[in-house]
Parts: structure tokens; C-alpha cells; sequence
């Protein structure tokens, strides 16, 4: 649908590497443009017109971000530059405060490196422990298997609301009623959720959530941390300079303003927000939810045409989300990839920035496929055919 | 060469790589040779005595631009002086490169002469010969040491 809004679909290829980014609607780069060309000023400078306007589309996309995930206040909505920032700043700027010794954090061996490095990072510097949901035989998390690691040292549990290489929905709003009854904070990391499915934080429940605007065809750069209130006035921030500061003599007396500019010094990335802000009206347009419903059925079409294939070995055939990992029985993904791109079609081989999930799936590699809701079952009809010879795919990977 | 032999020799070596094994011997130096840009990963174990490669072996995870590089260049090199090996080196990168390059030193490995072709597939033909780069530099170190 609405693939006429994309100029990038005019250029002969066949995108399914949504999971590693999306394309841009023009909504979103005339926007931009719009910025740069007719009021390119910095904000938070408003003594002059076009520094008012900038301060008012920035300011703007707070409101849009806060409506569109339905948090209580715009002061819990913080620019990053994306999720893996938002995640850091989580983990250093809340959780170094309030971890102790021994303290326990819960992930999975499926999360994307910005949701396990920065843990790793933290729990050297506070003598804290990493504890593993153990993943069921689909790789999914289940609510018994998490509470079998819950202690009472358990602090924080930390997991993407979907996962981007297994593609799994966590049940996140039961997550969080079970770790609140044990004064457990839950982060979500919503990079691969928010762009695809409705998220209410106050539904969820979540302490945290970090999501990336360029999954959901906003620009790249930016992104978005939202916090508690309660709990980001708490949060140490990571940067400190120009914008966040009230007034400052010497190292005694420097004054940091109020949230959510506190936690946002330096000149944020204007343009992006804008963007980021044309990119949810844009994708309210639409509907998350028509957008959730038919990239489900691209998915079960897609998984569907792939069983018919022997040599296709499906990582997971049973997920709920637009992602698909596999294999070609016997060759190397990359060389899978090499093989579609000579057909223009773009796909990620790899391990996807997840590292540890090969201990959980016993394979390193995969071909990824992640859906949106500009891709077409034409578009999949073309795949499966290229696909189905094992020997031509021999014959051109190379 | 002509493009339907070289694609038989690719994949020859692709499906039996020469060498493929994994060892745990000291008197060899392991390296470990892996694109930041793509997914191979590979170890070579190199046995040098004399200044002579006695042997190469290599294990490891890779596309076939990679496995058959690493098989081909193994079989070139086994039994070469390391002062040899250099030019080796040399007229590889120049033929990865598209430069001037002395094509009968290379024999089998001529196969990757039009791989500039494809930009993302220079660094997989490469990655075998950085990682003998790496061993090089640690037998001259072990020597000098």
C-alpha cells in the first residue's frame, strides 16, 4: 500500500530490509527539506521568527511522539539520537545509580547488541549480574520461563517488545505486571514494535521505552527515549553542556533545567525531529493498526509460499511479526544475499547485531527478511521463484 | 579466462575447500581474518620453518568468494619462500584492484580477476590474503624477537 509516497520504489528494487531501516516517504523529506531551505535556525533561540517556528515544529513532534505511544506527559519524551542511545542512557544514566552488588538483570540470549552491550558495560561497573530468559522451542519468551529467573536481586528486565532477528511479540504488558508486583523495572526496547505495532506505554505499564525514528520512515539519527517522569528525574544525564544547563559560576554551582531539555544538551538534531514528526503523522494516516494487520498477512502468505520450498529452512515460521529468518539448506547466507541482490532485491545476511542467539537457534547465520507495509505479494511471488532453484542459485551467487 | 571455467573453479573450491581443517598444533600461527562489512570469518593456521610455508590450513565460517579464495591461495602458496609469497601478494591486490598484475604467477586464482566487479565481493576475495598478511608480520616478529 501507498507505495507512490516512496521515491526510493521508483528505482527498480525490491526492498525487505526493514528491520535494518525503512524508506522515506516524501511527507518526510519535504518536511526536511522544508527545514533547511525556509527555516533553518537553531531552537531554543526564540528571539527571532524563524527560531520561533524551529522551536514550535520541535517542540511539536514532543506532542506527536507523546500522543502517538500515549504517555501522560510530554516532559517523558526525550530526543536521542536512537535506540541504541536511548538504551545507553538508560542503563548509565538511571540504572548505574541505583544498581547495586549483586544485583540481578534479566535479558535473552535474542536481543539486538544495544540491548546486551550496554548491560555487559554496566554490570562490570557495578558488580551487577546478566541472568538469561531461557527461550522455548520456538525461541519465544514465556511468562513461567522469565519468572524462573526472577529472585529477589532482580532489578530490572530488559527485552525488545519484538525481536529482530526471531521476530517474536513478548508479552510486555504481563512482564510488567509481574515485575512491578516484585518492584521490578521493565525497558523495552521498542525498535522493531513501535514502527509496526500500536504501543501504549500506559497500557504496557513499561518504566522505559527506546525506539529509533529511520524503522518508521523517519530520518536517520534520531530517535527516542521515554521514561516514567518519576524516574527520569532521577536519570543522570550523560551529556552536559549547552541547552541543558540553567546557570553555572564554577564546578559548585551549575544548575541543569528542567526535563525533558536536561537530558537533551548540545544542538539536537532539528531536522530529524521534524522529520520524526512528519514520519507519525504520516504513518497515523495510514493506521498502525491497518499497517500491523496487513503485514501479518504478507508474513503468513510469505511463510506459507516458503514451506513449499525443501530446501528453505525457516528459523521462524511461527512469529507473529513482518521478520523472517532462513536459510537455503547448504549455502552460506551471504552468498544468498549476493545472489538476490543481483536481481535487485535487498535482504540482510548475517547475524543481525544479535550475536548471542546463536546459542539459542545453533546456527550463526541467516538471511533476514522484515516486511512493511509498502512490500507486495507480487513482490513475494517474485522471491519464491528465485527461490525455488536451488541450482540457478548455485549457478549466480557467485 | 574463460568465465564458465572460472565459475567451475569458484565453486570447486567452494564445495571441497583444499586444507579445510581445524588444528591445534603450536608450532603453526593462528590468525583470525573477518570483514567488518560482511559476515566471514575465517582462521588460518600457518606453518612457516626456514622461511618456508610448510603449511596452510584454514576453518572457519564464509561465503563462497571467501572459502574458494582461501582454498586456491592456500594451494599456491604451500612450499613458497616468504620473500615469494610477497609478490604473490602483491599481484594479487593489483588484479583485485583492477592494476597491472603478472597472470601466470597467479595460475588458479586468475578466477577472481573481474571480481571489481562486484564492489561488496572484493573485500570476501581479499580476506584470506589479509589474514596472511597478519601471520607474516608475526613469524617476522618471532624472528626478530
Amino acid at each position: 500500500m501507498n507505495r507512490k509516497d516512496f521515491p526510493m520504489l521508483t528505482k527498480d528494487i525490491i526492498y525487505f530490509d526493514n528491520g535494518a531501516t525503512t524508506l522515506k516517504p516524501y511527507a518526510v523529506i519535504d518536511k526536511i527539506v522544508d527545514y533547511y531551505e525556509n527555516y533553518s535556525a537553531n531552537a531554543h533561540r526564540g528571539d527571532y521568527d524563524i527560531s520561533l517556528k524551529v522551536d514550535m515544529a520541535y517542540e511539536n513532534t514532543r506532542e506527536l511522539v507523546k500522543k502517538f505511544i500515549n504517555a501522560r506527559y510530554t516532559k517523558e519524551i526525550i530526543f536521542t539520537s536512537g535506540a541504541t542511545q536511548s538504551l545507553n542512557m538508560i542503563a548509565n544514566g538511571f540504572f548505574s545509580q541505583y544498581l547495586e552488588p549483586d544485583d540481578e538483570i534479566i535479558i535473552t540470549k535474542s536481543e539486538h547488541a544495544s540491548n546486551v552491550i550496554p548491560w555487559f558495560n554496566l554490570v562490570q561497573k557495578c558488580q551487577a549480574k546478566i541472568k538469561y530468559v531461557e527461550l522455548d522451542k520456538n525461541h519465544k519468551v514465556t511468562l513461567s520461563n522469565l519468572q524462573k529467573q526472577i529472585t529477589s536481586k532482580t532489578k530490572v528486565i530488559s527485552l525488545a517488545a519484538i525481536t529482530n532477528v526471531v521476530g517474536d511479540i513478548r508479552p510486555i504488558k504481563e512482564i510488567c505486571q509481574i515485575a512491578h508486583q516484585k518492584n521490578i523495572f521493565v525497558v523495552v526496547d521498542g525498535a522493531q514494535s513501535v514502527p509496526h505495532s500500536l504501543t501504549d506505554v500506559q497500557e504496557l505499564d513499561c518504566d522505559f521505552l527506546a525506539f529509533s525514528a529511520h524503522k518508521m520512515c523517519g530520518p536517520t539519527g534520531v530517535g527516542v527515549l521515554y521514561g516514567k517522569i518519576e524516574l527520569l528525574e532521577h536519570m543522570v544525564p550523560q551529556n552536559f553542556g549547552g541547552g541543558m544547563n540553567e546557570t553555572f559560576d564554577n564546578e559548585d554551582s551549575v544548575f541543569l533545567k528542567e526535563l525533558p531539555t536536561r537530558l537533551e544538551a548540545g544542538t539536537p538534531n532539528i531536522a530529524g525531529v521534524i522529520g520524526l514528526g512528519a514520519a507519525i503523522e504520516y504513518l497515523q494516516d495510514i493506521g498502525i493498526n491497518k499497517i500491523a494487520s496487513y503485514e501479518k498477512e504478507l508474513k503468513s502468505y510469505f511463510i506459507e509460499k516458503l514451506k513449499l520450498i525443501p530446501h528453505i529452512k525457516l528459523i521462524n515460521p511461527d512469529s507473529d511479526s513482518g521478520i523472517i529468518a532462513f536459510n537455503v539448506d547448504g549455502i552460506f547466507s551471504q552468498d544468498v544475499a549476493c545472489y538476490l541482490n543481483k536481481y535487485h532485491i535487498c535482504v540482510r545476511a548475517g547475524n543481525h547485531c544479535a550475536k548471542i542467539l546463536k546459542d539459542e537457534v545453533g546456527v550463526t547465520n541467516t538471511c533476514r527478511i522484515s516486511l512493511y507495509f509498502y512490500n507486495t505479494k507480487d513482490e513475494i511471488d517474485y522471491v519464491i521463484e528465485l527461490l525455488k532453484d536451488k541450482d540457478k542459485i548455485i549457478r549466480e551467487m557467485i | 579466462m574463460d568465465p564458465t571455467l572460472k565459475r567451475e573453479i569458484i565453486l570447486e573450491n567452494y564445495q571441497h575447500p583444499y586444507n579445510k581443517e581445524t588444528i591445534n598444533n603450536p608450532k603453526y600461527i593462528k590468525v583470525n581474518s573477518n570483514n567488518e562489512s560482511c559476515i566471514d570469518n575465517i582462521n588460518l593456521y600457518i606453518l612457516i620453518e626456514d622461511s618456508i610455508v610448510k603449511d596452510i590450513k584454514f576453518d572457519g565460517e564464509a561465503c563462497a568468494i571467501t572459502t574458494s579464495a582461501t582454498s586456491i591461495m592456500i594451494k599456491l602458496l604451500i612450499g613458497q619462500n616468504i620473500d615469494t609469497i610477497q609478490e604473490y601478494i602483491t599481484n594479487y591486490e593489483n588484479m583485485i584492484d583492477e592494476r597491472d598484475y603478472n597472470n601466470e604467477l597467479l595460475a588458479e586464482a586468475n578466477c577472481f580477476d573481474e571480481i571489481y566487479k562486484q564492489q561488496n565481493r572484493k573485500n570476501c576475495a581479499l580476506l584470506p590474503w589479509k589474514g596472511l598478511k597478519k601471520a607474516l608480520e608475526e613469524y617476522k616478529k618471532g624472528i626478530e624477537n
